[in-house]
């Protein structure tokens, strides 16, 4: 019964996880930049889930599209006036750029929201399902705010799935995805589906930080650890595709909440950075082993 | 290279500027010396597989953690003279790259940027969980140098890095005009021709990974029993990896000399903005990078053309036009 309640807590993880990655796997894919800024994105989306539900009381999963449409324009502008200057350039210098930029945006966070942890404590708790209250055989329990978070975040990776399948803008950053050269030839404007893109990507950041703050300390260096996990999740199912992103996230979660149990919660990230090592490897497209056009 | 009396006289009197500095300079210049010496070392070290070899190596901070944890840990364990244990922190650096070079090295572009990257991370949540042997978090305390003197103290770190940033451009040098040199630029022109062409490519990057372990592990251990103590966060600091990197851009990636006035110009900059806006110095840092890499993308040399470029910048800039002369990506 450990074990399956192991089990539940991970795919509970795991759906938020997808959420965290699938946005940086599109970018990755799309633009071909490795977006050290996208951990830094996560942060402000949950700093600003926080700041609506204490100042307006706004709670934080209603809030969600609020700061993933924030974001969106954040990412849209910082994709034109930088990223956009430096997208034919080899990675040294497109991952450098990111990463200087997530320098400024970590060090504006620690000076306006200070280094305190902060987490958004909902009121009324939101409790737990205790399944032997209906079934006295089952031994097992279900945070409610997780399976919540994991609920809404499955919806915004199901949103984007539909937006790239059913869409115009979609079927361009297919496009583009395939063969950018190919999608310029077809009339497709590269540089405006660059810019979407990217958006979408910061976009969905910021939902996932909303959703996960009533679930995780908030503090403005913790981008890292957010980052650390959509690699390893990018790595795990392959890039650029949001079926391979939900298969990484769901897997990830599983392996992070066994290794916690079999080697202790401090060793997660070893853990999941060991895999990614030997993922890269062995399996450079991921466990499911092809590359993924949506 | 070609030496034009312009430059003998100008490393004439640069040798000339390092030998009286001792005599002559504050502690506080020294430091700050010291500082450049260190950075000139990381910087070459990088430069061998980043710029040599073409690689997007973020592994320098895994290096450097692992000299300093390496050599700190004999110091403390042990009585061996200081030069013995920057050299184990060397050694260490080196067999690590040697146990993970085989495996990252077949990787290529992003993904290798990737794996190179998370290194320095395991390391330090590793160093962070093996609590007996490294301090964790608490970090590690270095027992300082008998009883002299501070000012005594300084210029042996001056001297010492000084060796450090001398060994390190000296062993680029010397791969860069060794057979060696001329596989690693076969491989950064086109790997798959040098493969044809009959060049080792794999054992050509390891020996130069190890070459860029060694050096950066050397200055990570004399950097540890320099500052006297090093935690996790610190020795393995991701910024250990990128800033090497934008001294070689500032200097000119792929060249002796690049890195080192890439290091110099860095350290003064950085100094600046230290001394001047201490709460927001990483902001500002990261305003210096982006701005580097999007007006300078050729280093210091390339200063015209990122005038020109930011002249464009006010006229609508696409860069992703088909008629650039963008060379194919392969996407990965």
């Amino acid at each position: 019964m450990l074990y399956v309640q192991i089990l539940i807590n991970g795919i509970l993880l795991g759906g938020l996880y997808a959420c965290i990655a699938v946005g940086f796997s599109l970018v990755w894919g799309v633009l071909n930049v490795i977006n050290i800024l996208h951990g830094s994105f996560i942060v402000l989306g949950a700093y600003l889930a926080f700041f609506a539900y204490t100042g307006l009381g706004i709670h934080p999963y209603l809030f969600a599209p609020f700061a993933a449409l924030v974001l969106f324009m954040l990412g849209y502008a910082v994709q034109l006036t930088v990223i956009n200057r430096v997208i034919e350039a080899p990675v040294l210098v497109t991952l450098t750029t990111t990463f200087g930029l997530a320098l400024l945006l970590d060090n504006l966070m620690l000076v306006v929201f200070a280094a305190n942890f902060r987490k958004v404590s909902l009121k009324p708790p939101l409790g737990v399902i205790d399944l032997s209250d209906t079934f006295p055989s089952i031994d097992l329990i279900v945070p409610v705010d997780r399976l919540a978070s994991m609920l809404f975040a499955l919806v915004f990776v199901a949103l984007l799935y539909w937006l790239l399948r059913h869409t115009v803008v979609g079927r361009a950053i297919v496009a583009v995805r395939m063969d950018r050269y190919a999608a310029t030839l077809m009339g497709v404007d590269t540089t405006k589906v660059f810019a979407v893109t990217f958006a979408l990507g910061a976009a969905l950041a910021g939902a996932a930080g909303a959703l996960l703050s009533p679930i995780f300390p908030i503090s403005p260096l913790a981008g890292t650890t957010y980052l650390g996990k959509a690699f390893v999740i990018c790595v795990l199912g392959g890039l650029g595709s949001v079926s391979g992103a939900l298969v990484g996230g769901l897997v990830l979660g599983v392996l992070e909440s066994f290794g916690a149990l079999f080697f202790g919660p401090e060793h997660s990230l070893t853990l999941s950075f060991t895999v990614l090592i030997l993922l890269l490897i062995f399996r450079p497209n991921g466990i499911m082993g092809k590359r993924g056009f949506v | 290279m070609k030496r034009s009396p312009i430059a003998i006289v100008g490393l004439g009197v640069l040798v000339l500027v390092v030998i009286i500095l001792p005599f002559t300079a504050t502690n506080y210049l020294l430091r700050l010396t010291t500082i450049a010496f260190m950075y000139i070392a990381l910087a070459s070290s990088w430069n061998i597989v980043g710029g040599f070899i073409g690689y997007p190596s973020f592994a320098t901070a895994a290096f450097f953690g692992i000299g300093a944890y390496a050599s700190g840990i004999l110091r403390g364990a042990s009585s061996l003279p200081l030069p013995a244990t920057w050299l184990f922190g060397a050694a260490a650096a080196t067999l690590f790259s040697l146990l993970v070079g085989p495996a990252i090295l077949r990787l290529r572009g992003h993904y290798f940027a990737v794996a190179s990257l998370v290194l320095a991370a395991v390391l330090r949540e590793i160093t962070n969980a093996a609590t007996t042997l490294t301090g964790g978090g608490m970090g590690l305390n270095l027992p300082a140098v008998g009883a002299i003197n501070v000012d005594v103290q300084t210029r042996l770190y001056y001297v010492s890095m000084l060796v450090a940033a001398a060994l390190t451009i000296g062993l680029a040098t010397l791969i860069w005009r060794s057979r060696l040199g001329w596989a690693m630029r076969c491989i950064e022109q086109n790997e798959d021709a040098a493969i044809v062409l009959g060049v080792n490519t794999l054992a050509t990057k390891i020996l130069g990974f190890a070459a860029s372990a060694a050096t950066a592990g050397l200055v990570g251990a004399i950097y540890a029993t320099w500052i006297g103590y090093i935690d996790p966060t610190d020795a393995f600091d991701d910024l250990l990896s990128v800033k090497p990197i934008i001294m070689a851009f500032i200097g000119g990636v792929g060249t002796i000399f690049g890195p080192v006035a890439g290091a110099i110009i860095f350290l003064v900059l950085e100094e600046f903005v230290w001394r001047n806006v201490l709460n927001f110095h990483a902001g500002i840092l990261g305003i210096i990078i982006v701005a580097l890499l999007v007006f300078m993308p050729g280093g210091i040399g390339s200063i015209g053309r990122g005038i020109e470029k930011l002249r464009a910048y006010g006229r609508a800039g696409r860069t992703s036009d088909i008629s650039g002369a963008a060379p194919p990506v392969v996407p990965s």
